[in-house]
């Protein structure tokens, strides 16, 4: 710790903060543009300069410059660092000016006015007027894709944009070429960035140079309501802000949350916002003579009120898709619990969980936050990249410091860091946790090893059997101690880990899944209710009768018989609990289109319809009966840790292994559920991206 | 300054040479293993000379390949150094003229304007017969013999608007001119020989300048570093040992005195 004086008041930091972060501990405003605290130093812009005595003579840009770097004074006083001082002032003035000779004067038709560092510290630091009587100068834009637009005579070559896309999302095609006036950002001959989080750059761009392409004077931010809410797209429960013009959604933007996302979110859930509006379903609909018909909620209810007359519980099942929140799963089970049914099921992808192990069974047990302290990472039928893409930036954040050993047994991809590849499927991970190859050692001698298993590994047959080898090797390399669970799964669903916590799976006789679509397919089940499940195969119900409560028409809108207009993940409040068992809550930023109602109201107005009603009548009412038979989902924003037992009783399930490879989770990353299929601009996404691997594989 | 970007119209390939493949094998062990993006300059540099002159896009692909490097990062580097020609040069000869304050006060517009008559209207353009083009660059470090221009390896000093016109002319007809000064004066040297300390004889190494053919960039390629000027040196041919070499060694020694730390702690 060094002793520090910033503006008169001395501070003690750590000897490597730089002089920006120890004013900032000061309280102490700094301007800047090119400093970011996730990403390495250029100190390019030069605004952050501030006078000090102790150091050069003259302005220092204070984010390049480190404490340890400034002397005492001759009788051993403090270095001073003045922010406010007139040289200072003058030295902003200079620069700022200098970054408006060649910034063009069209605020009015930028997007990112409003919203924009330099507009801001131009007001607070800048001068009045321009001294500059030349022509600006005047760059041509550049295609970087669809996500990402760009207006390059905006540019300040921050390189912000290229240190992110290098370090953070590890793909190094952002680059600054030329020199001087000359200077540009642009990708290799402009071909589209390949990033799944490319969005952030969006973010990170001080000016308007890097905006959103489908956002494009769509909206000013002064009029957007803004609402804090949690993302859906994949199970980490980012943190979101869902930015919304009357009913409609405008934009979502990351919120930092150190401990899951930093301040990244995928483009998936970045750019799906306009998935929201089309496609959806706005009125109930029943099959009259094979035909869907648009009709009211009492004779959609009466219609299944109708078919349920006189079917035993047995015969009815339930499927919850990969966005539905805890609470309506919990209603939706409660509801088919009181017609006498137990098939009930929130692993739509099949994956070979059991709750009943144990919450440390399903859990991301080292939990995001405790990535940053393995040492090794053995990745199980997994590919994070496209899974988890802020997870794997986490990842790639550690291997990149250095000592972080990783290795895989999945198909081959390219995850952004260096990584042993073991082998495709169940017979190198036997060999594995026979102890056989080097990577066994490097496991067990690791300190902190992780084992993270992904949806390849468990959504097959010998799922189960697959878990209980990983878990076993998570035993024998010394993965699971009492200050450290090495045991991780890896869920691509937001509504599994709270499915499986209030416990929507079959339990007795309850038949999951694949049983479900089996007796479906011999006519022994009759009514199969999915809620948002659109990832089956819809030919397997057979002659069942199908009731879909979901949000868009897509797969399973097409088979079913009565169609229940539901609420997207940003048009109700909800609990959701991430893969790492983190309980977190969605905030209603929107309405549901037209007649459509939010689930859990569907759910208790057919409970009445049924005679069987729920014992709720407002959402508050719901959610406090949840916590009630769920006491750990009312911890807003904490984790419920799962116990090693949990994992050991998983390695004790045993089993044999088929010898096969481990399939991919997606065939497609950008359409992974109803939302995403509905969206123009992930399906341009998608088309990029197989254009792409038929280019690699060319 | 020009805007330093790619021709519009490029080759469809690049492929270095045997010889030179062998030489950027070189190069590249001179860093240590991981580290051999640090001879993207000089790979670069070889490339241009075997592409007559001029950078193009193929080869900073194959660069980027051979160094295991992102292309756009091969990209920057090529961008940013005026030192790579990104647009196709005269065949015979690309002419630098220094255009800093000290040749210019000699006389360097008077030579920038003869490129200009007899060469192409503006920098980096070829002349009709694409042999020759020209560019105003800056500093070039031979002040003491200004003004002077560069033309691929060799400087030529002393210049005056006839002697340069003469040089152009000389090269253009394929005959062999000196580099060096171009009047009686032994490189930076008084004129007409020693003025002081006359009495003391002279045991320079190396020997003056040799007349020899400017044709192309290729050709100069092995008259470089030798141990005259221009009389054909045998060039660079790798360092005696491969920088991993003594990156090994000092973890070898490192891991030694390690041990024998532990060794003596264990005994104490």
């Amino acid at each position: 710790m060094r002793k520090i004086v910033v503006d008169g008041k001395e501070v003690e930091v750590p000897a490597d903060y730089t002089l920006l972060q120890a004013c900032e501990e000061a309280g102490a405003e700094v301007p800047r543009f090119c400093y970011h605290d996730r990403l390495s130093i250029a100190g390019n812009c030069r605004m952050c300069l501030v006078e000090v005595k102790g150091g050069p003579p003259k302005p220092t840009a204070s984010c390049a410059m480190s404490v340890k770097d400034m002397r005492p004074g001759p009788e051993g006083q403090p270095p001073e660092v003045f922010t406010k001082s007139p040289m200072v002032k003058k030295a902003r003035e200079g620069v700022m000016e200098f970054l408006l000779i060649n910034h063009p004067l069209d605020c009015p038709i930028c997007d990112q006015g409003g919203e924009c560092d330099l507009q801001d510290q131009a007001m607070a630091y800048g001068v009045d007027s321009s001294r500059f009587g030349e022509n600006k100068r005047a760059v041509e834009n550049k295609y970087i894709g669809p996500l990402v637009k760009t207006i390059m005579s905006r540019c300040i070559h921050c390189t912000r944009c290229v240190r992110f896309t290098t370090e953070i999302a590890g793909v190094s095609e952002l680059g600054l070429i030329g020199r001087g006036e000359d200077a540009e950002i642009t990708t290799y001959l402009e071909a589209a960035l390949s990033s799944e989080l490319q969005g952030n750059v969006i973010d990170l761009c001080p000016v308007g140079a890097l905006t959103s392409r489908p956002y494009a004077f769509n909206a000013r931010p002064w009029e957007l309501t803004k609402t804090e809410s949690i993302d859906v797209m994949d199970a980490m429960g980012s943190a979101i802000r869902v930015d919304t013009r009357g009913r409609e959604v405008m934009r979502i933007m990351p919120r930092i949350n150190d401990a899951v996302n930093e301040e990244w979110i995928s483009d998936k859930s970045r750019f799906i916002w306009d998935g929201l509006k089309t496609q959806r379903l706005d009125r109930p609909y029943v099959k009259v003579d094979g035909k869907l018909k648009a009709a009211s909620w009492n004779e959609a209810f009466a219609a299944i009120a109708q078919k349920l007359n006189g079917v035993s519980g047995e015969k009815i099942g339930a499927i919850a898709g990969d966005l539905a929140s805890t609470e309506e799963l919990f209603a939706l089970k409660t509801l088919m619990n009181a017609l006498g049914s137990d098939n009930v099921d929130c692993r739509q992808d099949g994956a070979k969980l059991d709750p009943s192990l144990g919450r440390g069974s399903y859990l991301f047990n080292t939990t995001i936050e405790g990535i940053e302290e393995a040492d090794a990472i053995l990745l199980v039928g997994s590919n994070p990249r496209l899974e988890a893409p802020v997870l794997n930036a986490r990842i790639r954040k550690i291997w990149r410091q250095g000592g972080l050993k990783v290795a895989s047994i999945s198909t081959p991809e390219d995850l952004t860091y260096d990584y042993d590849y073991l082998g495709a499927g169940t017979d190198s991970l036997a060999a594995l946790a026979k102890g056989e190859g080097e990577f066994f050692a490097t496991l067990k001698s690791a300190k902190r090893p992780m084992i993270i298993v992904g949806g390849g590994a468990m959504a097959r047959e010998d799922g189960a059997a697959v878990l209980a080898t990983a878990a076993k090797l998570a035993g024998e390399v010394g993965a699971l101690s009492d200050e450290w669970n090495g045991f991780n799964i890896l869920h691509t669903a937001a509504s599994r880990v709270g499915g499986l916590d209030v416990g929507f799976v079959p339990t007795g006789k309850g038949k999951d899944v694949a049983l479900m679509q089996e007796a479906a397919g011999k006519g022994a089940l009759d009514v199969v209710f999915l809620l948002g499940a659109d990832e089956l195969d819809m030919n397997a119900f057979g002659d069942a009768f199908v009731v879909y409560v979901g949000t868009h028409g897509d797969r399973a809108a097409h088979r079913a018989d009565i169609i229940l207009p539901a609420a997207a993940y940003t048009e109700k409040s909800g609990t959701y609990v991430n893969l790492e068992g983190r309980v977190q809550q969605a905030n209603r930023a929107a309405f549901p289109p037209g007649e459509a109602r939010e689930d859990w109201a569907i759910f208790r107005a057919l409970s009445g319809v049924l005679n069987k009603t729920l014992p709720f009548d407002s959402f508050v009412q719901l959610r406090a009966a949840m916590i009630a038979a769920h006491p750990h989902l009312g911890e807003v924003d904490e984790i419920l840790a799962g116990d090693v037992s949990a994992v050991q009783a998983v390695a004790a399930v045993g089993g044999q292994m088929q010898g096969s490879g481990f399939a991919p989770v997606y065939s497609d990353f950008y359409l992974t559920n109803p939302i995403a299929r509905a969206s123009a601009v992930m399906a341009q996404c998608s088309a990029l991206a197989k254009k792409r691997l038929a280019e690699a594989a060319e | 300054m020009s805007v330093r970007r790619l021709h519009h119209e490029q080759p469809e390939s690049f492929e270095f040479t045997p010889e030179n493949m062998a030489w950027v094998n070189k190069t590249i062990e001179r860093y240590p293993q991981g580290r051999q993006a640090s001879a993207v300059i000089p790979v670069l540099w070889r490339a241009q000379e075997q592409n007559e002159g001029w950078l193009s896009e193929p080869a900073i692909r194959v660069v980027a390949e051979l160094l295991d490097m992102p292309n756009i990062r091969v990209l920057e580097v090529a961008t940013f150094y005026t030192m790579f020609q990104l647009q196709p040069v005269g065949k015979k000869a690309h002419i630098q003229v220094c255009g800093t304050t000290p040749c210019q006060l000699r006389g360097a517009e008077g030579l920038i304007k003869v490129c200009k008559s007899k060469i192409a209207k503006h920098a980096h353009e070829l002349s009709e017969d694409g042999d020759f083009s020209w560019e105003e660059v800056e500093c070039l470090g031979a002040c003491v013999n200004a003004p002077m221009v560069q033309i691929f390896k060799d400087t030529y000093e002393d210049l005056t608007e006839e002697s340069l016109t003469q040089l152009i002319d000389d090269i253009a007809a394929g005959k062999p001119v000196t580099p060096g000064p171009q009047v009686e004066r032994r490189f930076s040297m008084p004129e007409g020989g020693a003025t002081t300390l006359g009495d003391i004889e002279d045991d320079t190494k190396g020997a003056d300048p040799v007349p020899m053919a400017v044709s192309g960039s290729d050709a100069v390629t092995n008259h470089y570093a030798g141990d005259a000027i221009n009389t054909g040196g045998p060039g660079y041919t790798g360092v005696p040992r491969p920088a991993q070499g003594g990156v090994d060694d000092f973890a070898a020694a490192y891991a030694k005195a390690q041990a024998e730390e532990a060794a003596q702690k264990g005994e104490g």
